[in-house]
């Protein structure tokens, strides 16, 4: 019991829920990789946003619309709109990240097949709208009905899980600016997604990065799409709350 | 057609070092990775990347199995003159993708 409250109160007082000292992932790179992120024609997520510029005029399914019909350009409504998300979906009466909202768009608007988790095209229309966003502020959705979500993902975020029995509260809030093995560990702000990662030499969701953070503790990682990848999405954006976007970052 | 970010300048001075800069989107398969059924994906790479300056190559480049995916080359040029500048790429099956501007040298 003492050591539970004693592991909360080092939360607590490590954590960097509140304070202006939260640093991006971005701060813990190397200055190759960081000016590889900042300049656009080196940054590898940029072909990622030319591919979602290229399949945003492109209609699709039955209805033949592309995402150009009923939004216009990706500039104008769709600023903003991934420094908010996750939202709550009235209709599906779920919590959806962006990739879910741009299914429920291809299913629900264009009557077109939902696009696999991982897969290119749909990875290049989030990035798109992504960048959308890039140098806003997070800013969760107020929406009173996300309140469970987060506080499940919170939950989630610090509960031992694995062989490895870590949570990520104590590798991202107790050990952050440590290291495991050679990389550094950050503090676990979403604020770059979707990325480019060196490793994967290709771009991932946060869901993908959150299955390497599972299977980094030897946990079985949930299925892709699970509602509780979506509770701890809301929940890190929320502890990110004001920190910029910087979609499509660089990670290694 | 692969998506590319190509970089030169519209215009330099005469003598000007100028800077390129391309990014190809492209897999660099190595042809070393096995998939789930024992097989090897087969090597699908850029072999070979070329600039030229008013037809005359100033760049020969060639690319292997370790190089990562979207290869990103950055190289210097010396302008004197207006001209064409071409930069283009050789992949496995010997297909040519080519992107061509025009620099203003005032
Ligand atoms: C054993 C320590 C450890 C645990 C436990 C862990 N992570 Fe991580 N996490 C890391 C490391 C190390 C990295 C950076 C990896 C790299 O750069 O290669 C990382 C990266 C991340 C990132 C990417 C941050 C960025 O800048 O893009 C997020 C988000 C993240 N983790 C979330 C989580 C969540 C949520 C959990 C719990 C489900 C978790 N992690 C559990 C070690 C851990
Ligand atoms: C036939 C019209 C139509 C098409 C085509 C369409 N959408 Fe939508 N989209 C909507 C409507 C309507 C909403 C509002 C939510 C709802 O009613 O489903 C929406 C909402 C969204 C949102 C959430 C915006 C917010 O502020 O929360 C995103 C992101 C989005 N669409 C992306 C896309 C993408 C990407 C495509 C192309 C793959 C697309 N949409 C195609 C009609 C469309």
């Amino acid at each position: 019991m003492t050591k539970v409250c004693t592991t909360a109160l080092v939360i607590l007082m490590a954590g960097p829920a509140q304070s202006d000292d939260r640093r991006s992932g971005f701060e813990f790179m190397g200055p190759t990789t960081q000016s590889m992120q900042t300049d656009d024609m080196a940054n590898p997520g940029m072909l990622a946003v030319l591919a979602g510029e290229r399949l945003w005029n492109e209609p699709a399914g039955l209805s033949e619309q592309s995402c150009q019909t009923c939004h216009g350009d990706p500039e104008g409504e769709m600023r903003g709109v991934a420094a908010r998300y996750p939202a709550f979906d009235e209709v599906a009466g779920t919590a959806v990240d962006i990739s879910g909202r741009v299914n429920l768009c291809r299913t629900r608007h264009q009557r077109a097949d939902p696009l696999p988790h991982e897969n290119a095209d749909l990875l290049a229309l989030v990035t798109l709208i992504g960048l959308q966003s890039r140098g806003l502020p997070i800013q969760p959705d107020p929406d009173p009905r996300l309140t469970e979500w987060r506080a499940r993902g919170e939950a989630y975020y610090e509960t031992r899980v694995g062989q490895l029995n870590l949570s990520c509260a104590q590798c991202h809030d107790e050990n952050a600016g440590g290291h495991l093995g050679g990389a550094p560990i950050p503090e676990a702000h979403p604020t770059g997604y979707p990325i480019y990662r060196l490793e994967w030499q290709a771009m991932g969701s946060l869901q993908r990065r959150l299955r390497g953070c599972f299977t980094g503790v030897r946990s079985e990682p949930w299925p892709y799409g699970s509602d509780g990848y979506i509770a701890l999405e809301a929940y890190l954006m929320q502890r990110a709350a004001g920190m910029t976007m910087e979609t499509p970052a660089v990670r290694p | 057609m692969a998506d590319v970010l190509v970089n030169i300048p519209e215009s330099a001075a005469p003598g000007e070092i100028i800077e390129i800069k391309l990014l190809i989107s492209h897999p660099m398969e190595t042809g070393f990775r096995p998939l789930a059924d024992g097989t090897l994906q087969p090597r699908d790479i850029i072999t070979s990347v070329r600039c030229l300056y008013g037809g005359e190559t100033v760049l020969e480049v060639d690319l292997h199995p370790a190089i990562s995916a979207n290869p990103f080359l950055a190289f210097h040029l010396r302008v004197d003159r207006s001209d064409e500048i071409v930069l283009e790429w050789t992949d496995w099956y010997g297909e040519v993708q080519r992107e061509v501007r025009q620099i203003e040298v005032v």
